[in-house]
């Protein structure tokens, strides 16, 4: 009972690879869409702080769960100890159709012209592959576009000055600020500097047929219960299903990338929802699994033509994890600061991105997602009690009374922070699982302090009696949700794996279309640049199809 | 659904306790386990209550023991956190056994302050004794304060935060806003 031979397969239907699957189902292309996970629904786990994808002490909402997957963790000392997806070392993804885009924070950042050339506008620096990209910023702006008219993005380009130059507006209107974020508003133009409303990929009007957003309280790390946020399964992964060209297949794990004797790439091996192997072939293989998950898939696919893993010739694949250092400070106010309008985010100053004295990059800061009260039982000034009846009273005191402003810092890309296979441990299919280790770039935390100086600065003109920093960037692992830079982009393939349109160097139907391909992440949350590199690969794919390109 | 599976949960536990309780006649077994809960013994119980307690004491709200904490931490020890169960036994056992030895009472029969000093120390990594090597006091005492937060203030499904007392103290659900209020019991 072999599978029918397709022309492409996706494996991954998250930000990237449900828009890949999209652009080529549309273009006439015969697709099997491969997600680990299944369909998430915002019943599953509702509002339920314990078990979400912000807080997964009880388990991860959108899943992997606990009891099929596993990771190692490399510590500096090169001793290694196995995490749980639920545990925070795991540095973790969505394992469902949509991935993250079900139940992210939705912030809908364009990445800014210096980002797509770190290395010409800082030099380089020691101890760093800092890089410039494949190309510009400007050829990716009509993939951001798509982005923010195909899935919906409500924003107000015109109130950032910093904003990269745009060839047309948000589809939607900007969302209103609640309480916390207009004091901040206010505070940031008496500071001089230019505050204005996160893009967000959520609707604030109705739009693409489903409903404005509720203002839910719980919405970063859940699902949304009247489908107002946008992500690639309520958009572009239906319209590929109903192209009639696209074949989901759900809770299906790719193991492998399969090679003829020939060398050639000619489809994958997966366990399907009965975690029976079988195979499927196609003429060309896009991989979207995300920075950790892909670069495993490209290091679990050894043959005598690939020794250590397809597009490793050079030992780039898994290289540069990146994730963000998030930093910033908390600021407590002698008035409620809370209204319960969520889901809190709202308003952003992108003042200190780029060209800070002495550091590389920066990021935006924002005020913070409303924090439930498990999460808030760990928010508290230096020194304080973390039980007993005084944590309690401030939890009760001060739950309404704090703000927090933060956000990515850009980290400086290090070719030591890696993905790897485990040579020992393999996960309930027994495929090797991920082994992460390295650290981020020493220079990092110096950014992370500019920027919760300038965030603590920014609660104090809004009124905060009590501030204090929390500064990101120490040495560590970094990774997360928005894990990015394993399978870099570049001209030359001795430093890089993909070329400027995500395809292997030297293989010609197996292509990249995730975060992996970042050279750098930017000071922003990555999900909107995925989705215009899904754009990018599938619409270069879709194109050269249509003029017979076979991809031989 | 979700009560279903938890009768037919407990059920089975109910039984597989029967079972190993008969096992245990046989074997003359000193303490039979039959228990109400799922995984810790009635003792081991009573000490979580004390423990739950004071990492949320009671005040002008109720404290961790009458919100429940002790009931999510039971359930999570036979669901999510079965990893655990080891920890957990080797830890409640420490406590009672220093207290033995030091003050020759159960650690709940303490004066409150007495037992909130035996955690301060727990914390501080500084409680002496084979029971306690390899770190035990201080890996043991954020398991207890981290889960203990986690019965208060998350959500009620998991077998804490009974009838929704630190929402309500936090001030969370008042006034109802719609679209807002999905905390299920």
């Amino acid at each position: 009972m072999g599978n029918k031979h397709v022309n492409a397969i996706v494996v991954g239907a998250g930000a990237g690879g449900g828009i890949v699957a999209k652009e080529l189902s549309v273009a006439g292309l015969s697709v099997v869409l491969f997600e680990r996970g299944g369909w998430a629904t915002y019943d599953d786990t509702d509002t339920d702080e314990l078990k979400s994808q912000r807080t997964t002490v009880l388990g991860n909402a959108y899943g992997p769960d606990d009891l099929r997957y596993k990771r190692v963790i490399e510590n500096q000392d090169g001793s290694t100890y196995t995490v749980l997806p639920s545990e925070g070392g795991y540095n973790n993804n969505a394992a469902c159709v949509g991935s993250g885009t079900v139940s992210y924070g939705a912030m809908a950042w364009r990445f800014m012209q210096e980002d797509f050339k770190l290395q010409t506008t800082y030099g380089s620096i020691e101890g760093s592959t800092l890089a410039d990209w494949p190309f510009t910023y400007e050829d990716l702006e009509p993939c951001y576009e798509k982005a923010e008219w195909e899935i919906g993005v409500a924003g107000d380009a015109t109130q950032n000055p910093f904003g990269a130059p745009r060839n047309k507006p948000y589809p939607m209107p900007p969302f209103s600020h609640n309480k916390e974020a207009q004091l901040l508003y206010d505070a940031a133009k008496r500071l001089g500097y230019h505050p204005f409303p996160i893009p967000m990929l959520r609707n604030s009007v109705p739009y693409g047929g489903r409903p404005a957003c509720i203002r839910m309280r719980t919405c970063c790390g859940y699902a949304c219960p009247v489908n107002a946020k946008c992500g690639t399964q309520n958009t572009v992964i239906p319209i590929a299903i109903a192209t009639g060209n696209c074949d989901l297949r759900i809770n299906s794990v790719v193991s492998e990338i399969n090679v003829n004797e020939q060398g050639k790439i000619t489809g994958v091996t997966y366990f399907d929802e009965k975690n029976r192997k079988q195979t499927q072939t196609a003429d060309l293989v896009v991989i979207s699994c995300s920075a950790t998950e892909t670069a495993r898939l490209l290091l679990n696919s050894k043959s005598k033509f690939f020794p250590n893993g397809i597009g490793n010739e050079n030992d780039w694949v898994g290289r540069n994890l990146q994730g963000h250092a998030y930093t910033g400070a908390y600021g407590i106010f002698e008035d409620e600061v809370y209204d319960d309008l969520g889901p809190g985010a709202s308003v952003a100053i992108s003042d200190f991105n780029h060209h800070n004295p002495g550091i590389m990059g920066g990021g935006v800061l924002c005020n913070e997602f409303i924090r439930m009260p498990y999460s808030f039982t760990g928010i508290r000034p230096p020194g304080s009690a973390s039980w007993g009846t005084d944590h309690k009273a401030f939890q009760r005191l001060n739950f309404k009374r704090v703000a927090q402003a933060v956000g990515p810092y850009q980290e400086i890309p290090s070719f030591e922070a890696r993905v790897e296979v485990d040579p020992v441990v393999k996960d309930f299919w027994g495929i090797p699982v991920v082994r992460l280790s390295g650290s981020r770039h020493a220079k990092d935390i110096e950014g992370c302090r500019l920027m919760s100086e300038k965030a603590e600065n920014w609660l104090k003109e809004a009124g905060a009696v009590q501030t204090w920093q929390s500064v990101g960037g120490g040495r560590g692992i970094s990774g997360g949700q928005h894990q990015a830079g394993t399978c870099r982009m570049g001209n030359d393939p001795k430093t890089s794996v993909t070329d400027k349109y995500g395809r292997i160097h030297a293989v010609p139907n197996l292509f990249v279309a995730d975060g992996s391909l970042n050279v750098n992440n930017g000071g922003f949350n990555p999900a909107l640049t995925i989705m215009a590199l899904g754009f990018r690969v599938g619409g270069y794919i879709a194109s050269e199809w249509s003029k017979g390109n076979r991809f031989k | 659904m979700e009560k279903q599976t938890k009768l037919t949960r407990r059920h089975f536990i109910a039984l597989s306790v029967l079972g190993a309780g008969g096992m245990c006649l046989l074997s003359r077994c000193t303490n039979p386990p039959l228990s109400p809960w799922r995984f810790i013994t009635t003792q081991e119980s009573t000490l979580l209550d004390a423990l739950v307690e004071q990492i949320i004491p009671t005040d002008e709200w109720p404290g961790g023991h009458d919100a429940g904490v002790t009931n999510f931490i039971d359930m999570q020890l036979t669901g999510p956190y079965t990893r655990y169960q080891e920890t957990y036994r080797k830890g409640l056992q420490a406590i009672q056994e220093t207290c033995k030895t030091k003050f020759q009472k159960r650690f709940e029969e303490l004066p409150f302050e007495k037992q909130t000093q035996f955690l301060e120390t727990m914390e501080a990594g500084k409680m002496e004794g084979k029971l306690w090597k390899n770190g035990l006091d201080r890996q043991f005492f954020r398991l207890i304060r981290d889960h203990s937060l986690q019965g208060f203030y998350g959500s009620p499904r998991h077998g804490g935060n009974k009838n929704n007392v630190s929402y309500k103290m936090m001030r969370l659900d008042y006034p109802v806003i719609i679209g807002q209020n999905r905390y299920n019991n």
